[in-house]
């Protein structure tokens, strides 16, 4: 396509002992970090400002919540699985692995479909109270964090595993990249489950 | 493994939508991004030049334009009150995330760093090219909000609610999507630039031998990766606001127009000045820094002999980056903070200025005992230097609580960060495009229509913001449609709107000057080489312009950035990439 | 990074770290039926919550063996996080007194 090589995007430079994607991908989950942290800045605002603050559990459903949290998980754990097999050179095992990861994404994001339903059958909407305007907007954006994911982590299953054959080390560094964005995404859950279910 | 590096130039053809429009190489995305943001600039200056018609001669009908502009904006030709905020707010957007940024960073950035670090291109190319459309999907959005119905975002550039909840919800829905595609793009940007300075420097072109532009952009970067977020979680907040009927940012019992607004309540507007901030403080640097490295670069160049001090350059732009961080309060010392938190910020503000004044003296300190050349692009860099200062020091008295509670929302605050922005930041652009230009086309700017651009600028800036300064302090508040002439206290310093207007009207046509000779010289300029200025830094060893994948040979670098008249060469300068320009010299590894 | 003879003893880990962070979110869901006041409560499940994050970036993101480089941007990232977590609370606590 482009007749210039960018050195560096397989291989690691020799000084950082980095190769430019594993930056790259750090640097935009740093951002992440920043995005996430002003909604949890937002939350303690609105939580030491309001007259009265609803426990998460009057609102929420905790027992739907910790099996999503296990799913997520589990999906951190068989997500982690896939990379080693790889290494491993092992691809059926990647193969299974990877499924199983995509999916727990499928699992997590049917849960959080009952869950949502159930509130918007009882009336429980975005404008009813700040508590529940955070919870649908901190769970909505990591909600679409899990699809973008899963997204990827769908190509990287199917046609964009042809890689394995060509260019081995490169496919083993877009699974470990799209893996650190997983447990990224997984590591926000852990937070956002107490932060809005059992506080 | 270097060795596999040593690039192969087959120029496959490229048909003219992949080569010019979807293109991949940083030199033409720099060049997309520079020439939209001229555009964007230019519009933003006709919002403040429509403006000015109103502040001067309030109510008084403008001739044939206001006419053109239809009567939902300026019936019978006089401008309506919602028009005239329309235009405010968009001023500052436009000016700052589509102008100013776009040309600084996404412009020179992309076109100077991969040339000055020896690269063959951005680490990504392809994210480089969705960060450019990125921008300018965000930027066609924010513009075609003036079509909205109830025309476009009224509440400033800064959305403060509850204002921003409460008018007319189409352009403010348009402005908060817009700025989420802008917030993309310079993320995409900076990841980028970032990998690129780390991964892509070329042999022996250690952290200490870049570039001080290089620097800048390597901080800049920085800043809009982990600043940006947090109004993008405040933009989706206020997106909710507006759409789903959230009430993040509106209080409980809030009334307007005589009743209480149908909200839940609850939430704080605080917030959101909060989330602002924390971006909008850091994209102030975002707006300088670049400005700063092209003026080093034009200083050392032009003063033939070695920045002043180069290392403390680099050390105050790194603290100055991260103190950023530390000091949004300040644009919030009336919102009812408390004294140990006002302190804090009054001190961490005060913190700040010491690296910005060492930057400052560095750059000053270096012009002396120098044989100054005053090229174009020297005019600009030097005119720079004392408007930057007075924008600074105008800043101080805004920093203490004491005096900003006098001078909060004066146009003592328009005068002060329009010094630093407008004759500082844009001046510096302009010295930018007079030095780069002969990389990117292979021809110079004419001189003399520099100069001609040059001299009216800067007296015309001095005449705009100067008597800003005067009004502000005499108390006149900004944002007022009529320009104030309804105070009392306004009264002494009201004629100078006039002043400032008509200052404003005859810049823009200094600016004839320069779109005249930004086209001319395409075709009549002076044929130069690769090296026009004698400069030292590793863009000026590529040809002009530069073929795709940038060099011929893979460059290597022998020396620090800035090598003029060292004792004991031939020539009076001696580049990075010579290694027989000087005695002495040896790559450095790793 | 990772060689096939040590990914053996990786995955050894992964496995462990795995029956921790089960073992936690139980625990965190347990502590809340406990009734304990909101302060202890918030207190324990942050507590929690940061072990397990820990854990989660430690081991599955290789944190702990990960380039200086890569640390020193996180923590950098980390120090402002707490900028913008903190900076707005503590100001909505000091508020003017006339």
């Amino acid at each position: 396509m482009s007749a210039t090589e960018i050195p560096y995007t397989v291989e690691a430079r020799p000084d950082t002992g980095l190769n430019n994607v594993k930056i790259g991908i750090w640097l935009f989950l740093a951002s992440e970090v920043m995005l996430f942290g002003a909604l949890f800045a937002s939350y303690i605002m609105l939580r030491v400002g309001a007259a009265e603050w609803p426990h998460g559990s009057h609102y929420l459903s905790v027992p739907w919540a910790t099996l999503n949290t296990v799913v997520l998980i589990s999906s951190s754990v068989s997500m982690v699985m896939a990379w080693a097999s790889l290494i491993r050179k092992d691809f059926g095992k990647y193969r299974l692995y990877m499924g199983l990861t995509i999916l727990a994404a499928f699992g997590f994001l049917g849960i959080k479909f009952i869950e949502y339903s159930s509130k918007f059958a009882h009336g429980y909407l975005p404008e009813t109270n700040t508590f529940l305007a955070i919870y649908f907007t901190l769970t909505g954006l990591h909600g679409l964090h899990v699809i973008g994911g899963m997204l990827y982590n769908l190509y990287l299953w199917g046609p964009g595993a042809k890689m394995w054959k060509t260019n081995p080390q490169q496919f083993i560094n877009r699974v470990e990249v799209s893996g650190l964005f997983w447990h990224f995404v997984d590591l926000v859950w852990i937070f956002l489950f107490p932060i809005l279910y059992l506080l | 493994m270097e060795e596999t590096h040593h690039d192969d130039h087959h120029h496959e053809e490229l048909g003219f939508w992949r080569k010019y429009v979807f293109s991949v190489d940083h030199k033409v995305i720099g060049i997309q991004y520079a020439i939209t943001g001229l555009v964007f600039l230019f519009f933003g200056f006709c919002l403040m030049m429509l403006m000015r018609w109103q502040i001067a001669y309030p109510g008084r009908a403008l001739p044939i334009i206001g006419g053109l502009l239809g009567d939902t904006r300026m019936p019978g030709g006089v401008m309506l009150p919602e028009f005239y905020n329309q235009l405010g707010a968009m001023h500052g957007t436009i000016m700052v995330f589509l102008g100013v940024v776009p040309l600084g960073v996404g412009g020179f950035g992309n076109f100077v760093v991969p040339l000055q670090i020896g690269a063959p291109d951005m680490a990504f190319p392809r994210l480089n090219m969705a960060s450019y459309w990125s921008f300018l999907v965000g930027g066609v959005i924010m513009c075609l909000s003036f079509f909205a119905p109830g025309g476009a975002a009224q509440a400033g550039w800064t959305s403060y609610p509850p204002l921003s909840e409460i008018t007319p919800v189409a352009g403010q829905v348009m402005w908060l999507v817009g700025m989420v595609f802008l917030i993309t793009s310079s993320l995409l940007g900076s990841v980028n630039f970032i990998v690129t300075i780390i991964q892509l420097r070329a042999k022996g072109l250690s952290f200490m031998r870049l570039p001080f532009f290089v620097w800048a952009q390597f901080v800049t970067s920085f800043l809009l990766l982990l600043a940006f977020p947090p109004l993008e979680a405040a933009g989706f907040m206020q997106l909710m606001d507006r759409l789903l009927d959230t009430s993040f940012f509106l209080p409980s019992g809030l009334v307007v127009s005589g009743e209480v607004l149908a909200v839940s309540g609850g939430g704080s507007p605080i917030l959101w000045q909060h989330l602002f901030w924390f971006l909008a403080h850091p994209e102030v640097y975002v707006l300088i820094l670049p400005a700063l490295g092209i003026v080093a670069e034009i200083v050392a160049n032009n003063t033939r002999k070695p920045l002043w001090g180069y290392k403390s350059l680099v050390y105050s732009v790194i603290f100055l980056g991260f103190m950023s961080f530390v000091v949004w309060a300040h644009h919030m010392f009336i919102t009812g903070m408390g004294t140990v938190m006002s302190a804090f910020f009054q001190t961490t503000t005060m913190i700040i200025s010491i690296p910005s004044v060492v930057i400052l003296t560095v750059l000053i300190l270096s012009l002396w005992g120098g044989s100054i050349r005053f090229n174009t692009p020297m005019l600009f860099a030097l005119a720079f230097l004392p408007m930057f200062a007075i924008g600074g020091l105008t800043g101080l008295p805004l920093g203490f609580s004491s005096t900003d509670i006098h001078l909060h929302d004066t146009y003592y605050v328009i005068g002060h960060f329009h010094y630093v922005v407008a004759p500082g930041t844009i001046f510096a652009l302009f010295a930018g495009i007079y030095y780069w230009y002969p990389k990117a086309t292979g021809r110079k700017m004419n001189e003399t229509l520099g100069k001609l651009h040059f001299w009216p600028s800067f007296i015309c800036m001095n005449l705009i913001f100067f008597p800003m300064l005067m009004q502000g302090l005499a108390g006149l508040n900004r944002r007022m449609y009529d320009g104030g002439e309804i105070y009392a206290h306004a009264q002494p310093v009201i004629h100078l709107n006039e002043v400032i207007s008509i200052a404003a009207w005859v810049m823009a046509l200094a600016q004839i000057f320069f779109i005249v000779n930004f086209f001319l010289s395409l075709k009549t300029g002076e044929k130069i080489g690769e090296n026009p200025w004698r400069a030292t830094t590793l863009e000026w060893a590529a040809p002009s312009p530069p073929p795709h994948g940038n060099f011929l040979t893979e460059p290597v670098v022998y020396r620090g950035p800035y090598e003029y008249s060292v004792p004991g060469a031939s020539e009076d300068f001696s580049p990075q990439f010579d290694e027989a320009a000087a005695p002495n010299s040896e790559p450095v590894t790793a | 990074m990772s060689h096939e003879q040590d990914i053996d003893k990786h995955v050894r880990t992964y496995i462990k770290v795995f029956g921790a962070l089960l073992v936690l979110t139980v625990v965190t869901v347990a502590v809340s039926y406990l009734h304990l006041s909101t302060g202890a409560a918030i207190a324990l499940a942050l507590v929690v919550a940061t072990v397990k994050g820990s854990l989660v970036a430690c081991y599955f993101m290789h944190l702990l063996d990960e380039r200086k480089l890569i640390l020193s941007v996180l923590l950098l990232t980390v120090l402002f996080f707490f900028f913008v977590l903190i900076g707005p609370w503590a100001t909505e606590l000091n508020p003017i007194v006339l």
